[in-house]
């Protein structure tokens, strides 16, 4: 049975589980301890959010404080600016293409690698593994001159190929289970049912393959979103950033104005949590079956 | 087959040939301009082992491994047991304790660096609460600094290692713990005795990624300390090393070699774990061929 498979019938049991006995509300230690916990992890994110709600005098005489009075100055200019905006579309194109790329191709290799048996399937196969261990970091500084040979310099292009071929590995690897999971009798009634090679792609196997598929979208989506490395060296003009080099930017740039900077980071940041709350399960989910498997 | 060929294409180009590459033009005294020339042999490879900054960044990325490990381990497994239970609100915690996972370093380097600036929020907060004696410069002092990105580190991941624990304690059948509950087995001794034995699996794959990401850190580090990140700084890795010399200071085929020396230090550390730790409860995925993982 396939890594992914086992953690999506582990987390049915756990629902059943939860719903066997119900939740109660156990010791008030518990809650104590977890509010603590949630407390931690949510401060440092509150505080810049909020921080952008206040003015640099409020910042500097009352470091810790809230805002008083509140103002919404530091956040209406982010937003009416132009180069935060075209900072946004990049990133969106960017994260967007990797997430197509990404899943396209993977799902291509993936699906010959899980339904075809010829001789160097298993390299194939290792090959994508062993990618797992070469990191960005080793490949960054030939990748930068391979791709200025290319003219793909201080282009997005050059930020989502690599950013496709490096999320590759964990794609595929996530989705290769998935794919020999669909029963041989399946592909066979449909090819007697007269459906072609590829009919049966995209009416069986696509179908059949959506939870490792949106899966292994999400990943690639929220790592092509938060890519820091490989756009800092491809990406050399402040209108062709993505979000994070913008980020940095701006905050260089403005280092004495504290709450521009604190609006402009959280208003950043947005986009990546709005985008995780509605696929928490998912990405949750996601993460353990890959690093499982 | 013909299918996979642009998978493959991809892979070949922008992940292998550039891993290659770089072990090519470490041999070469190198300024990044035109063909390399001026080679060098083994002498960049050299050269690494004996600078000072290098092994200076080696002994951080040391320390960052030890005590990612002692830091997240433990409060990891601690807080997956507590919100192993089944308490009301758990799902909206599992969600909130992840957050910090799910935004960028760069957001995270920001923030972090402006509360903990000198004339800071934390400083602040510290005085207001009449603990004056606690304020430091957390950034700036080296000695502090490396226990303030450890600090940072553990905020950033310890949601991801609790969400991989509980995942595991998920997986831990029922009927054990419904055995051992008929045999009046107390809280704790079941936790001490069938939990976390049987979460070992885990916490081995999680200190393996732990172990990886620690040995490649640069994006926080590179963040928060600047772009030339010496050694001075106290909290210097191999990756933002390897940045400074190889693009920031132009040595392209030194900080070539440097990025080799990387990844071959990550590779032993990598294949020894598999080796004599993963091997027991899973397949690595190194070693491992797809039938056994896809059927």
């Amino acid at each position: 049975m396939s890594q992914v498979a086992l953690t999506a019938s582990s987390r049915r049991s756990g629902r059943k589980r939860a719903s066997k006995s119900g939740a109660t509300w156990g010791s008030p230690g518990t809650y104590l301890i977890a509010t603590v916990l949630i407390a931690i992890c949510i401060a440092p994110v509150l505080y810049i959010i909020i921080g952008g709600f206040r003015t640099n005098s409020q910042i500097t005489v009352d470091p810790s404080g809230l805002p008083n009075p509140w103002v919404f100055k530091n956040y209406a200019d982010v937003l009416a600016s132009q180069l935060f905006w075209q900072q946004f579309t990049n990133s969106v194109i960017s994260a967007v293409s990797t997430t197509i790329g990404t899943v396209a191709l993977a799902l291509m290799a993936s699906f010959v690698i899980a339904r075809y048996d010829f001789r160097g399937r298993n390299a194939m196969y290792s090959l994508f593994a062993a990618g797992l261990m070469f990191p960005l970091t080793v490949a960054i500084t030939p990748l930068y001159l391979l791709l200025k040979n290319m003219n793909l310099a201080n282009n997005l292009l050059g930020v989502i190929l690599p950013q496709i071929a490096f999320a590759l590995p964990m794609t595929v690897i996530i989705l290769v289970p998935f794919l020999a999971a669909i029963p041989k009798e399946l592909e066979e009634a449909a090819f007697i049912d007269g459906a072609s090679r590829l009919g049966f792609f995209f009416r069986m196997v696509l179908p059949l393959s959506l939870p490792g598929v949106i899966t292994t979208a999400i990943l690639a989506f929220v790592g092509a979103w938060n890519s820091y490395m490989l756009p800092l060296f491809i990406l050399n003009e402040s209108k062709m950033y993505t979000l994070p080099l913008g980020v940095q930017a701006f905050s260089s740039e403005h280092s004495v104005d504290t709450a521009a900077v604190l609006a402009f980071t959280s208003l950043s940041m947005l986009p990546a949590l709005f985008f995780f709350s509605i696929f928490e399960r998912r990405i949750v989910g996601g993460l353990t079956g890959a690093v499982k498997g | 087959m013909i299918l996979a060929g642009p998978a493959i294409l991809m892979f070949l180009a922008f992940v292998i040939l550039p891993v290659f590459m770089a072990a090519y033009y470490g041999f070469f005294k190198w300024k990044g301009f035109g063909v390399p020339t001026n080679f060098v042999g083994f002498q960049n490879y050299i050269t690494i082992f004996t600078d000072q900054n290098f092994l200076d960044a080696l002994t951080h990325n040391g320390m960052i491994v030890v005590m990612s490990l002692i830091m997240q381990g433990p409060a990891a497994i601690a807080f997956a047991l507590l919100l192993n239970q089944n308490i009301k609100g758990r799902s909206l915690i599992r969600v909130l304790i992840f957050v910090p996972y799910v935004i960028s370093e760069v957001i995270v380097g920001t923030g972090w660096s402006l509360m903990l600036q000198y004339q800071g929020a934390l400083n602040d907060l510290l005085t207001n609460l009449g603990m004056g004696w606690a304020t430091a410069d957390w950034i700036a002092n080296p000695n502090t600094a490396i226990w303030t990105l450890m600090v940072i580190i553990s905020w950033k991941y310890l949601g991801f290692a609790v969400i991989l624990m509980l995942a595991g304690m998920q997986g831990i059948p029922d009927e054990l713990y419904e055995a051992a509950a008929i045999d009046g087995a107390s809280y704790w001794r079941i936790q001490r005795w069938i939990t976390l034995p049987l979460l070992g699996p885990t916490v081995r794959v999680w200190a393996f990624l732990s172990i990886i990401g620690s040995l490649q850190l640069f994006d926080l580090v590179y963040i928060i300390w600047g772009q030339y990140v010496s050694s001075t700084a106290g909290t210097s890795t191999m990756a933002t090393y390897m940045v400074r010399e190889g693009r920031l200071a132009g040595n392209y085929g030194y900080g070539n070699a440097v990025a080799v020396a990387i990844f071959v230090i990550s590779l032993v550390i990598a294949l020894t774990y598999q080796r004599f730790v993963l091997r027991r409860d899973t397949e690595g995925a190194l070693t491992d061929g797809p039938e056994r993982k896809a059927r």
